[in-house]
Order: C-alpha cells, then sequence, then structure tokens
C-alpha cells in the first residue's frame, strides 16, 4: 500500500481498499464487502451519532463500493447531511457521493438542493464551486429548475470570483443540454457573449463552450459573438508561444481555446464585414503556414496540439467551402499527413480528405491522391484506418476513376474484415451504377460482388441489377451469357441462383442459339442449384421454369416431369406446393398463345432512384457512413415497405420500396422528403396529448410544431406554433382541417415561428381525431405532412367528486355489457403512484380517494360535455405492481365512449 | 465529451465520468464493450475509432487505459491531449502517479478531473491554476483535521 502523502488519508478506508484488493476470488470480495456493508449499516443506525469524519469515512467506504460495481442502496441521507458540514472535506465527499450515485427520490432532491443554494450564497467561492460542480454533474431537470435562474447572474455579476464563472458557465452548459426551456438567457446575451473578451483566458476557455452551445440554437441573439472571437483568436495565433504563459501546451499557444474558438465560427457563415474576415483568413493562413514550420519540440503533445487546431480550421475552411485557395492548401497538407509516420494523422487526414472531396474546389485536388488512398486501402494495419480509406476512395469516385476505384475496392473485398463488408458491398453497387458507361461492366461488377461476398449483398442489390437489365435491352444478352457462365461454377452463391433464374428465365433465349447453352442445358444448370436452395428461391426457379416452357416448347415435358414429382406437387411449403400444382395446370391446359401473354416478358420498370443509394444515403454526405446509421436506414426503409406493400407478387425487384423518391431537397437531405411522402398519417404524438394540454406535437430536421391548448365544457381553443427550425424560408405554407380555423401566415422565415388559432366545439362523442394537413415548400421541394390533431373525447370531461357509496350506486347502474370496456395491459412506465395520479388528473376526471377498498387502485368520475349529450362516465385502474400489469376499466352510459376512453389510456401507463 | 473512462489492463475499472444521463445498467453495458474493445486493440493502432455513433479516442499510460467517448464534431487530437493533461495533472499532484494512487485515493482522482473538465468541457486548461484550486482545499481539509478530535486505536487498525 502507498503511502499516502497528500490528503486527510482516511485509514479506514484504506484498509478496506487493501482488503478488497488482497480478495483472491470474487467471492471473498462479495464477502468483504457485505461485512463492510453490515457495519457501515449498523453505524448509521447505531444510537451513538456519528461524528463528521466518521460519516464521511463511511460514505467514502461505500462509494468505493459503488464504483466496484456493486448496488448501494442507503447512506443517501449521510451524504446529504455531510453537505451542510462547515468542513470541507466533508462537505467535498458529500458532494461526490451525491454526484456519482444520485437516485430520483424527490425528497433527497429538495434536501440536496437546499444545501447546494446554502452554498452557492455563501459567498465562499470553494464552497460555491463544489455546488457548481454539483449541478454540473447531476444536471437534472429539478435542479435546472431551481438553479437556472440563478446561475447566469453568478456567471456575470461583476464580483464573482474567475473560478467561479468557469463553473458557473459550463454548469450552465449541462443545464442548457438537459433542459433547454429553462436556461433563459435573454437579458444576459450580450454579457455572456462579452465573456470572451475576459481578461482571464481560462474563463475565456469555459464561456465559450457555452457560447457555442447557445449559437447553435439561438444563432441571431449571439451572432455579434463572430467579430469577438475572430479577434480573440488573431491575438491568440499571431502571439509568440511564450506570451500566454501557463495556457501555453508543449510550445502551442492555447490549443484548447484555439479550437473552441475555430469551432465556434463554425456556427455561421463567413464573415460579412470585410475586415473580420480578411483577419479571419490572414489567422487561417497563418495556422496553415505554421504546419510547414520546423517543430519546436519533438514531444508528440507539442504535434498533437498544433494539429489539432490546424484540423480545426481545416473543418472551418471546409464548412465555409468559399475560399479556393485555402480548400486547395489544405488538401495539400492533409496530403502529407496521408503518408505521415503517426497513424492518427493518417487516419484524421484521410477523415478530412472526405469531406473535401465533395467540394467543387477541392475535389480535383483530392483525386490526386488516389494511389496514396488505395495504397492505404492495401497496406494499413488498423481496420479502422482502412475503413476511412475506403470511405475516402468512395468519395473522390467519378466518372474518370470509378472503373479503377470500383476494382480496387472489389479486390479489397476478398479479404475484407466481416464488420464492413455490407457497406463496403452498397458502396460498389452505388458506385458501378452511377459511374457505369457501358452497362455490361455495370453486370460484371455486380455478378462479382455476389460471388466474392455474397453473404452481404442485400436484396436491393440484386433486384437493382435485375431492374436494370431489364430496362435495358442492350445489356440483356451480355447479362444472360455472364450469368450462366458464373452458374458454372461448383459452387455458387444463392443469391447468384436467383439473378441467373431470373434472367435466363427472362433473356435465356438470347443464348439458346449456342450449343453449349442451349434450352435444355440452361435448365439443367438451374435445376442442379435447386436443392441446395431455400424456399424463397426454389419459388423462384419454379417461376424460372414456367417461363421456360413458354420461351422453349422443347422443355415442356421435361418441366413438366420435375413440376409432377412429388417433391413439387406434394412438398410440405404451401408456397411451393401452389406454384407447382398452378405452373402444371398452365403449362398443361394453356394453348401457347394464352402462355405468351401470361409470361410475356417484364414491363421496363419505372425509372427511379435507386433503392441501394437511398439506403446508404444520409445527410453529411458521401463516404461518412457508418455502420450504426446504415442499420437505422434500413429500419426505416423496411417500415415504410411494410405500409405500401399492396400485394406479395409485387414485391419481387423492389417495386414494394414504394413511389418514387422525390427530388430531395437542399441540404437537409432526401432522408425527410421520402419519410414525408411515405408515411401517411403520422400519430406518434397524438397519445402523448392524452393527458396533458401543452407541448410538443411534432418536430423534424425543418419543422417543430408546439401546441397550447385549453378547454371548457364542451368548447376548447388551441394554439398551434409553427416553427421553422431551417435557415431557409418556408412559402406557401397552408394547412388544412376538417375543422374551423383561422388561416396561417403563408410564409415562414428561417428561424420564424408563426402561430395558428384553432377554435373547437364538441357536437357529439366522436373516436376519430381531426386531421391537419400541412404543405409549404422548402427550397423547391414541396412538404407534405399530415398529423392528426390531439384532440380527444376526454378533453371534454368536467371532474365530478362523489363518495364511495354514490360511485358504487352508480357503477352498478351501468352494469348493461356494451357500458363496459376493459382492457389488460402490460405497464409500458414505471409504476409510480404519484405519475399515475399526475396522469389522471390531466385526464380531466376527478380522482376519488378513499372509495376502492384497495388503496392500491385508482377511481375517477367525470361527465363529458358534448353539445348534443352529456356522457357520464367512471374509470377504475387497478395495477399489480408484481406483474407489472394493469386492469383498466371504464363505465359510460354511452358505449362508444367506453370503448373510445379504454383506448386511448391503454397507451398512457 | 460524453463520458470518460479509466481501465486497467486486466480489464478493471478504476474511473469513470459520464456526461450524459444514463442508467446504471446502459453504463456497465458501455463500459463492457469498450473495455473489451479497447484492450483487444494491438499497440501501434491508431488512437481513434468509431463507436456506436460517437468517437473514442483512448490512449495507454503504463498500465492504465485513459478512454474518452467524443461526438461527432469535436475534435480528436485535442480529446487526446486533454487525457494526456489530465495525467499531467494526476502526476503532478501525487508525485508520479501510479495506478495505485488513484486505486486508493479515487476521491482526489475525481476532484482532480472535476476541477479540470466541467459537463464534459474543458474548464481551465492551466496546470497551476487546477492544482492551485486543489491544493487550496488541500489546505482547508489540513485546517479542518488538526480541530478533529484523536482517533481511537481501533480506528487506525481499520476495524471501524
Amino acid at each position: 500500500m502507498p503511502a499516502v502523502s497528500k490528503g486527510d488519508g482516511m485509514r479506514g478506508l484504506a484498509v478496506f481498499i487493501s482488503d478488497i484488493r488482497n480478495c483472491k476470488s470474487k467471492e471473498a470480495e462479495i464477502k468483504r464487502i457485505n461485512k463492510e456493508l453490515a457495519n457501515i449499516r449498523s453505524k448509521f443506525k447505531g444510537d451513538k451519532a456519528l461524528d463528521g469524519y466518521s460519516k464521511k469515512k463511511y460514505v467514502c467506504k461505500l462509494l468505493f463500493i459503488f464504483l466496484l460495481g456493486h448496488d448501494i442502496d442507503f447512506g443517501h441521507m449521510e451524504a446529504v447531511n455531510l453537505l451542510s458540514s462547515n468542513k470541507y472535506t466533508e462537505k467535498q465527499i458529500g458532494y461526490l457521493f451525491i454526484s456519482v450515485l444520485v437516485n430520483s427520490n424527490s425528497e433527497l432532491i429538495r434536501l440536496i438542493n437546499n444545501a447546494i443554494k446554502n452554498d452557492l450564497s455563501s459567498r465562499n467561492p470553494t464552497f460555491m464551486c463544489l455546488a457548481l460542480h454539483c449541478i454540473a454533474n447531476v444536471g437534472s431537470r429539478e435542479m435546472a429548475e431551481a438553479f437556472a435562474g440563478e446561475i447566469p447572474r453568478i456567471l456575470v455579476a461583476g464580483d464573482t470570483m474567475d473560478s467561479v464563472k468557469q463553473s458557473a458557465a459550463l454548469c450552465l452548459l449541462r443545464l442548457y443540454k438537459t433542459s433547454p426551456d429553462l436556461v433563459l438567457m435573454g437579458e444576459w446575451t450580450s454579457r455572456v457573449v462579452h465573456l470572451l473578451n475576459d481578461q482571464h483566458m481560462g474563463v475565456v476557455t469555459a464561456a465559450i463552450s457555452l457560447i457555442t452551445c447557445l449559437s447553435q440554437k439561438n444563432p441571431d441573439e449571439f451572432k455579434t459573438c463572430v467579430s469577438l472571437a475572430v479577434s480573440r483568436l488573431s491575438r491568440i495565433v499571431s502571439s509568440a508561444s511564450t506570451d500566454l504563459q501557463d495556457y501555453t501546451y508543449y510550445f502551442v499557444p492555447a490549443p484548447w481555446l484555439s479550437c473552441k474558438l475555430l469551432r465556434l465560427l463554425q456556427c455561421y457563415p463567413p464573415p460579412e464585414d470585410g475586415a473580420v474576415k480578411g483577419r479571419l483568413v490572414e489567422c487561417l493562413e497563418t495556422i496553415l503556414n505554421k504546419a510547414q514550420e520546423p517543430p519546436k519540440s519533438k514531444k508528440v503533445q507539442h504535434s498533437n496540439a498544433k494539429n489539432a487546431i490546424l484540423f480545426e480550421a481545416i473543418s472551418l475552411i471546409i464548412h465555409y467551402d468559399s475560399e479556393p485557395n485555402l480548400l486547395v492548401r489544405a488538401c495539400n497538407q492533409l496530403g502529407q499527413f496521408l503518408q505521415h509516420r503517426e497513424t492518427n494523422l493518417r487516419y484524421l487526414a484521410l477523415e478530412s480528405m472526405c469531406t473535401l472531396a465533395s467540394s467543387e474546389f477541392s475535389h480535383e485536388a483530392v483525386k490526386t491522391h488516389i494511389e496514396t488512398v488505395i495504397n492505404a486501402l492495401k497496406t494499413e494495419r488498423d481496420v479502422s484506418v482502412r475503413q476511412r480509406a475506403a470511405d475516402l476512395l468512395y468519395a473522390m469516385c467519378d466518372r474518370s476513376n470509378a472503373k479503377q476505384i470500383v476494382a480496387e475496392m472489389l479486390s479489397y473485398l476478398e479479404t475484407a474484415d466481416y464488420s464492413i463488408r455490407e457497406e463496403m458491398v452498397l458502396k460498389v453497387a452505388i458506385l458501378a451504377e452511377k459511374y457505369a458507361v457501358d452497362y455490361s461492366w455495370y453486370v460484371d461488377t455486380i455478378l462479382n460482388l455476389i460471388r466474392i461476398a455474397g453473404d452481404y449483398v442485400s436484396e436491393e442489390v440484386w433486384y437493382r441489377v435485375i431492374q436494370i437489365v431489364i430496362n435495358r435491352d442492350d445489356v440483356q444478352g451480355y447479362a444472360a451469357k455472364t450469368v450462366f457462365e458464373a452458374l458454372q461454377a461448383p459452387a455458387c452463391h444463392e443469391n447468384m441462383v436467383k439473378v441467373g433464374g431470373y434472367i435466363l428465365g427472362e433473356f435465356g433465349n438470347l443464348i439458346a442459339g449456342d450449343p453449349r447453352s442451349s434450352p435444355l442445358v440452361q435448365f439443367n444448370l438451374l435445376h442442379s442449384k435447386f436443392h441446395l436452395c431455400s424456399v424463397p428461391t426454389r419459388a423462384l426457379l419454379l417461376s424460372a421454369y414456367i417461363k421456360f416452357i413458354n420461351l422453349f416448347p422443347e422443355t415442356k415435358s421435361t418441366i413438366q416431369e420435375v413440376l409432377r414429382s412429388d417433391s413439387q406437387i406434394r412438398n410440405s411449403d404451401v408456397e411451393l406446393q401452389q406454384r407447382a400444382v398452378e405452373y402444371l395446370k398452365l403449362s398443361s391446359i394453356a394453348s401457347t398463345d394464352v402462355l405468351a401473354t401470361v409470361l410475356e416478358e417484364m414491363p421496363p420498370f419505372p425509372e427511379r432512384e435507386s433503392s441501394i443509394l437511398a439506403k446508404l444515403k444520409k445527410k453529411k454526405g458521401p463516404g461518412a457512413v457508418s455502420n450504426h446509421l446504415l442499420k437505422t436506414r434500413k429500419a426505416c426503409l423496411t417500415d415504410i415497405k411494410g405500409i405500401s406493400t399492396p400485394s406479395p407478387s409485387a414485391d419481387l425487384l423492389g417495386l414494394r420500396a414504394g413511389p418514387p423518391v422525390t427530388a430531395a431537397a437542399p441540404s437537409a437531405g432526401s432522408l425527410l422528403v421520402d419519410v414525408f411522402s411515405e408515411a401517411g398519417v403520422n400519430d406518434d404524438g397524438f397519445l402523448r396529448f392524452v393527458c396533458k394540454n401543452n407541448g410538443v406535437l411534432f418536430e423534424n430536421q425543418l419543422l417543430q410544431i408546439g401546441i397550447k391548448s385549453e378547454y371548457r365544457q364542451n368548447l376548447g381553443r388551441m394554439y398551434l406554433f409553427y416553427g421553422n427550425k431551417t435557415s431557409v424560408q418556408f412559402v406557401t405554407f397552408t394547412t388544412t382541417l376538417n375543422v374551423q380555423a383561422k388561416p396561417v401566415e403563408p410564409l415562414i422565415e428561417g428561424g420564424a415561428q408563426v402561430q395558428q388559432v384553432i377554435n373547437i366545439e364538441c357536437l357529439t362523442d366522436f373516436s376519430d381525431a381531426p386531421l391537419l394537413n400541412i404543405k409549404f415548400r422548402y427550397g423547391g421541394a414541396l412538404q407534405n405532412l399530415t398529423l392528426k390533431l390531439p384532440v380527444t373525447i376526454n378533453k371534454f370531461f368536467q371532474p365530478t367528486e362523489m363518495a364511495s357509496h354514490d360511485f358504487f350506486q352508480r357503477w352498478k347502474q351501468l352494469s348493461l355489457p356494451q357500458q363496459e370496456a376493459q382492457k389488460i395491459f402490460k405497464a409500458n412506465h414505471a409504476m409510480d403512484t404519484e405519475v399515475l395520479k399526475a396522469k389522471l388528473l390531466g385526464l380531466g376526471m376527478a380522482l376519488l380517494e378513499n372509495v376502492d377498498p384497495n388503496p392500491e387502485n385508482f377511481v375517477c368520475a367525470g361527465v363529458i360535455q358534448t353539445k348534443a349529450q352529456q356522457v357520464g362516465s367512471l374509470l377504475r385502474l387497478e395495477p399489480n405492481a408484481q406483474a407489472q400489469m394493469y386492469r383498466l376499466t371504464v363505465r359510460s352510459s354511452k358505449d362508444t365512449v367506453s370503448k373510445r376512453l379504454c383506448e386511448l389510456l391503454a397507451e398512457q401507463f | 465529451m460524453q463520458f470518460m473512462l479509466l481501465f486497467s489492463r486486466q480489464g478493471k475499472l478504476r474511473l469513470q465520468k459520464w456526461y450524459v444521463p444514463l442508467c446504471d445498467k446502459e453504463k456497465k453495458k458501455i463500459t463492457r464493450e469498450l473495455v473489451q474493445t479497447v484492450l483487444a486493440r494491438k499497440p501501434k493502432m491508431c488512437s481513434f475509432l468509431e463507436w456506436r455513433d460517437l468517437k473514442i479516442v483512448y490512449k495507454r499510460y503504463a498500465s492504465l487505459y485513459f478512454c474518452c467517448a467524443i461526438e461527432d464534431q469535436d475534435n480528436e487530437l485535442i480529446t487526446l491531449e486533454i487525457i494526456h493533461r489530465y495525467v499531467e495533472l494526476l502526476d503532478k499532484y501525487f508525485g508520479s502517479v501510479c495506478e495505485l494512487d488513484i486505486i486508493f485515493n479515487f476521491e482526489k482522482a475525481y476532484f482532480i478531473l472535476d476541477e479540470f473538465l466541467l459537463g464534459g468541457e474543458a474548464q481551465e486548461t492551466s496546470k497551476k491554476n487546477v492544482l492551485k484550486a486543489i491544493e487550496q482545499a488541500d489546505l482547508l481539509q489540513e485546517d479542518a483535521k488538526e480541530a478533529e478530535t484523536p482517533r481511537s486505536v481501533l480506528e487506525e487498525i481499520g476495524l471501524t
């Protein structure tokens, strides 16, 4: 055990830690811990009041046990007690325990907040910092509610110590991230921005993180920060390496602050003021120049810090995308790094070049590095670096180098890591299609893909090759010949059989003239694969066989023989059996004309964007697609397909990918557009409003719709707030609704919000929510969105208070079977009594206490007010905590109301 | 930064700091997964990797791995130097720090980190200023200690 040189040295703690370390087994460790827990528990429960030191020591032991990975369910109270100790060391341990082991126990949070409040107002900077650290570490909503108002004041007050300002700035940032609605900068904005000018570098370093985050959300309010940031940056960049004293890191002046300044500037377009812009360009040039200077130290820290600034500057240059000179210089600099001996730099250079490749100014410059990148793909020893190289090749690909890049990617696929194969396959498929000059090259490439990495070729890929072959008659003969040859291989992938079956079934006649690929040879080749294939492939092959009968009458008897065999006609799989029976019958009774009509060649597919491309597409531009995002995208595609699948017969060849994806909107990405056009009515937000009246109904990357509503008797008023989240205006903005509505402003400026009021009258009870249709143009693309307005029958409840006796009497009166609706369902949320109560109150009924004999159950009563009639309703909710289930029973004087209430509520708990 | 983990070559977690709200189960899952991933990497490999939708930046110092998870737009190299500065701070405070110092004085390791990084952002990058804050606290601690009553013998040998 090392001598504890510093601090207070809690010896009991050190001994305990030693003991744990000496434990030979997990069991011994658990035994020792249990012994300690029992000891601490008895100390905490004991009659003798513990002194501060002991309390601190035990709390610290508990913390240690928790950090070892064990559960701790006591000691919170003792930790909270330590917070109000006037001894710094005890307070500090108390805060540490709270920071690490918060739990949402509301009683405790109040006590903690009290202690924090005291420390914040203590005017002792050390105590204030501790309290601020605690808020920043916990960052809960309760804390935001308690302190979001106070902290900005501390941050900008003239007499606040620098260290406290630093903590306050980052504390506020954390609260803003968790509860942006509670942190209102308003009057403080300009004083916060001016912290960029603060004398103390530490204050600037902390404050700038806050300012960056706030600028991202409210760019206009904070835009004065641009010129301040530029002048600060310029002072740092031009300072000698010793000027900034302790803020110089291995001869690099203020690297963290420089990076943060450059990052802040990336929240804005290039400065409009010519002088500011000139100064900034000068800074960027200086940073690029410094990269060429000999290093001031051999230490890796020196080069890392220097290059961190360089990469951040390059990010800014790419963000502006308007200075061709700087872009090309950036590209040359990265080119040097591509062959650097530091793996880290090679990795970052490849990554950064990906974004440069998509700028028109630097695309050509990036392309000059193709040989180096291909070499990296072949020789880098680290898979994550190879992945970057593959991304960059994809990003720099165009018509001029497509053949080379695709060939390299294909050869890399043979040995590629399993983790990136699927993505590589998609990339090759996309590049091959996008830059195909002659389609025989395209067909070769895809068949090669299937041969090399068949397992990773998804449906989208082989559907697509078939679509293209069908649409281009110049390639059909070649495709038939090539696939026929590919099928000769003794072991060929099932995906190859699928493509082969389809193509030969359609175009086998184009190669039938050659005796080496006569109809019977083709058929026998396909059928030799049949028994090794899965059911869907066999089904496809059966369809190919019936097409053969049509194309080549001479194969009819052979194929009928096959179809007639027991293994087909009596196949245990219904689909296969049905196909065999039907095809056999069709081939026997239909005349040649009928057969020819039924089995006519497939008509060309409507031209549409490749579904593979849709799969790989991502907002950030080509190249940067991670596996994770691919998966998400895929899941999303499948969902959409699920909605629009009209019949199973249409699903072959990607018809089920739905209507064509419309022209993409600028920058925001086509993902949105196709979600909009496919999703039909969006009712995600709808159910959240059953028990509440205000909130956000809908939000995507473009638009946010907020709602405020109030109801009285059978009347209601709803305020809809449409917020434009982009910097581009929405034009011809219209909303239509089957409820009376005042028209909305037809134009929403970028970043602005418009309001619409809807008056609602409930005429009679209803189940369907009114639909709100929203249309607008964003950057030329029409956006169309239909939402369910959260107007539900329970909004018109008047609560009715009644005693137990009355309740049961009325309950009995509503005893007709159709008056009752009941649902038993699993809990979707934690079964917290307070939350349940709040939800039931939000429903609008009266929550009746002391009515149900079982105190765990909830009963409610209310009358729904409609213009036509009043509908009395009673409700009983029985939670079963053990099974995590609920039983919900609703009785109303009107059966439709019971049913509807039950449906709505079953989704809420 | 979303979180920072310190773990040993044997995969023992020595320090964990989370700057985003996650439940204990999720934290344990992430830790397990990352420790495994990072320990499996060979020495000369690059210090960055993509993991879920985050970027992982890690570096090994003697027997300890320091591992940070940052977001897409964050700077990898400067994060690497955040790790280094933290190591320097520990080293300066403990006087040539070793893994045992962090095990036995884990609370100090947390205090130093809180002075340096707050909410996942650099709060104070000057080594002098951070150490001054910690030493001030230690001074307060010394004062408080003198005022305490002598502890029992039992306590000294760790039986309470």
